[in-house]
């Protein structure tokens, strides 16, 4: 594999973290703590919805994570034929 | 069949499983004994990870604490989970490329350096020795409410069960041991949830049980909560009714939940033990999907956790609120539909010193409530030996007595709280608590200790093998013409599990002898591990430039500052009010991993780049291609 291609294939891996990273953040930090006071004005069933997030719904959100991460990568590793 | 005899047969029978894998996979070459070989599946691996990770801290305490801390526990479940998010995108796919044997091996040869190699074989070991201390005092509170044996006699137990398999088996006969303990652990944790989540809510999953509405009526103390009515908002009404905060509301401060989360994800990361069940995979891809599944049978337990807490808050107020002490643990006390309120297991807790009842307005009633219940720390009570009126446990430290009746003490508004429970019991007792069946009570005590058996087996390796492998194989006993250990494989393996045993033996004394309570320092472990392996590791990968002066510059940093704060203020006795921006100590590894990041670029911007041949190890650890087996060197 060339360098140029190493490069670009580097800079996708590392927009493709980034942009699940910021899911991430968002779901955990963001609803679960930052805003969860605003968030549990809105109710669903029985949940307030911070505390939703906050104890069960970002990690049901983590696992979606990893799994698409994976997919995202084993395409890229095709698209730039480094797959093992 | 007795609930003793439940119990024997159910922790024997699990006990007996493991020692036959074990004997089954036992390891032959130092490459099984570190790594398993490195072909190990990624579902299987998942499960392995799962257990592994998921320790005694996450099985007994967890619970425990969300149900204190209601909406402010999320820091833990996210943090114990959302750190999995980052070990996949950040770490394990990377370190399985390069394909070595430990989180040292890849110090040392990332930062060309035998003293970064030998600080973080230190790290690794302080970080697992603080964790390990957590097990093994989990196995000790298991054992000596179970098994009536002392807590003393408990460790030895299983000090001798994880020799067996840790020594025997190294990686191997622990992966295939641990993927047996993970079943038994979610089976264990999973059918009472079931349970208490049909008794609690008529729902049959606990995770969405959770959300749902009580089938019957009770008496908080102050009011009747109505049946219908949401779990949640049941939780919430009482809990205030009764002096606390309300369950679902934020009550430490957005600040401090932040640091706490941000320390254990980062630590999540960072564990050593953890890190290294990637190097066990036979791909690149097969670790990234491993991280998947490793948090799929996490998250199959951390669901069910804020559930049962829930469940766990709202049967003790149903079922402690008023009754009368003598009848309630002669089980002799009836509710409005005629079943039993069994209170026997409050004696058997009474008698392990976990609960303690101090009758302040002398109705022989039992009353909870927020406040403390004996003075002095913590609230803690100190038993004096002696016993009073109906067997109770007399304390030389009682709070004051009240001169308000039950009744004045309702139409006032507040109930007086007249009980100490101790967190690590909310597990255990709980299907006591809701009068589950003996069988169900018998397999928490089976999944209890195949949870901290697994996690302390789990540490023990990583000690072991950063002792044998890095610092006999790779510092003290390598040959610098060639670069390779001067031991043989035969010798190194009998290092490892020479060193395994003296860990063991540590491990053990540190049980007996527990620094604190389990969960919190399993926080510390955390702390430690964010604020030197995190940050080293992710600027080794990310960041060509990173060079040995900043690496072994920002480990140090990191672990003394962390290290300092956590002792000055939890076993020095540090005043609260001195706190660093407020921040706990549990947090604090955020704030000793931002110094690490920034104190490590600013020294290596000043010192030379690194070796032309360390930035072509960057760049073939960043290309998956040509993973191949985890090679020694």
């Amino acid at each position: 594999m060339d360098n140029s291609a190493a490069q670009a294939y580097w800079k996708e891996n590392i927009s493709t973290i980034l942009k699940l990273l910021v899911i991430w953040f968002v779901a955990s930090y963001g609803c679960g703590i930052i805003f969860l006071d605003e968030l549990n004005s809105i109710s669903f069933g029985g949940f307030k919805l911070g505390f939703w997030f906050a104890q069960q719904g970002s990690i049901y959100i983590f696992v979606i994570l990893i799994f698409v991460y994976a997919k995202m990568m084993e395409r890229l590793e095709e698209k730039y034929d480094i797959h093992e | 069949m007795e609930l003793q005899g439940l119990i024997y047969l159910f922790v024997g029978l699990s006990f007996g499983l493991y020692i036959l894998i074990a004997i089954w996979a036992r390891a032959g070459s130092t490459k099984e004994f570190y790594v398993a070989g490195g072909g190990v599946h990624p579902i299987m691996n998942g499960m392995a990870t799962g257990a592994d990770w998921m320790s005694a801290a996450s099985f007994i305490s967890l619970a425990g604490i969300v149900s204190l801390k209601g909406s402010d526990g999320g820091a833990y479940l996210m943090g114990w989970t959302g750190g999995y998010v980052l070990l996949a995108m950040l770490l394990a796919p990377y370190l399985r490329k390069f394909g070595k044997f430990t989180v040292p091996d890849f110090i040392g040869d990332r930062y060309y350096s035998n003293l970064a190699r030998t600080v973080a074989v230190i790290c690794v070991i302080f970080i697992s020795f603080t964790y390990v201390a957590g097990q093994m005092r989990g196995v000790g509170i298991v054992f000596s409410r179970f098994l009536q044996v002392d807590i003393n006699t408990g460790v030895i137990i299983g000090m001798v069960i994880v020799f067996i398999y840790a020594v025997l088996g190294g990686m191997k006969g622990i992966t295939y041991t641990q993927v047996a303990q993970y079943c038994v652990m979610i089976f264990a944790f999973t059918v009472p949830a079931i349970f208490l989540s049909l008794q609690v809510t008529n729902t049959f999953l606990p995770q969405l049980g959770f959300g749902g509405k009580i089938p019957f009526a009770f008496d908080d103390g102050i009011r009747m909560i109505d049946s219908g009515t949401y779990l949640l908002h049941a939780l919430d009404t009482s809990m205030t009714d009764l002096g606390f905060a309300a369950y679902t509301a934020s009550h430490s401060g957005t600040w401090n939940v932040f640091m706490l989360t941000t320390a254990l994800m980062l630590g999540t990361a960072g564990l050593p033990h953890v890190i290294v069940r990637f190097f066990t995979t036979p791909t690149v891809k097969g670790a990234r999907i491993s991280a998947g599944w490793a948090l799929v049978f996490i998250a199959i337990l951390y669901t069910q956790i804020p559930a049962v807490a829930a469940f766990a808050r709202l049967n003790l107020i149903k079922n402690l609120q008023n009754v009368d002490y003598a009848k309630f643990v002669n089980n002799e006390v009836k509710r409005s539909d005629g079943s039993i309120n069994r209170g026997s297991w409050f004696k058997t807790w009474e008698d392990s010193g976990l609960i303690a009842w101090n009758d302040r307005n002398g109705d022989g009633k039992i009353q909870v409530a927020s406040g403390a219940a004996f003075t002095g720390a913590k609230g803690k009570p100190v038993f004096n030996g002696k016993t009073g009126k109906d067997g109770v446990k007399l304390t030389s430290n009682p709070a004051a007595p009240v001169n308000m009746t039950a009744a004045e003490e309702k139409a006032n508004g507040k109930i007086i709280n007249e009980v100490y429970l101790d967190r690590d019991i909310i597990v255990l007792a709980n299907p006591e608590i809701a009068g589950l069946p003996n069988w169900v009570i018998a397999i928490i005590a089976a999944g209890g200790l195949a949870a901290a058996l697994s996690t302390a087996a789990g540490l023990l390796l990583s000690i072991s093998t950063a002792v044998s492998h890095d610092l006999i194989g790779q510092v003290l006993m390598k040959d610098p013409e060639t670069g390779k250990s001067k031991l043989s494989e035969k010798a190194e393996l009998f290092a490892a599990r020479l060193a395994a045993v003296v860990a063991i033996i540590i491990a053990g004394y540190l049980g007996i002898y527990p620094p604190g309570f389990v969960a919190q320092v399993v926080a510390f472990a955390f702390g430690l591990a964010a604020a030197s392996f995190f940050p080293a590791i992710v600027l080794g990968i990310f960041y060509k430039r990173m060079n040995k002066e900043g690496a072994i510059a920002g480990m140090l940093v990191g672990l003394i500052f962390t290290f300092s704060y956590i002792v000055y203020f939890v076993f020095m006795g540090g005043d609260k009010a001195d706190y660093l921006w407020g921040i706990a100590p549990t947090g604090i590894g955020t704030i000793g991993m931002i110094i690490h990041f920034i104190v490590a670029i600013v020294v290596s911007a000043m010192t030379p780049p690194p070796p032309t041949e360390i930035q072509e190890l960057v760049e073939r650890i960043r290309i998956p291609r040509g993973a191949g087996a985890a090679s020694a060197h």
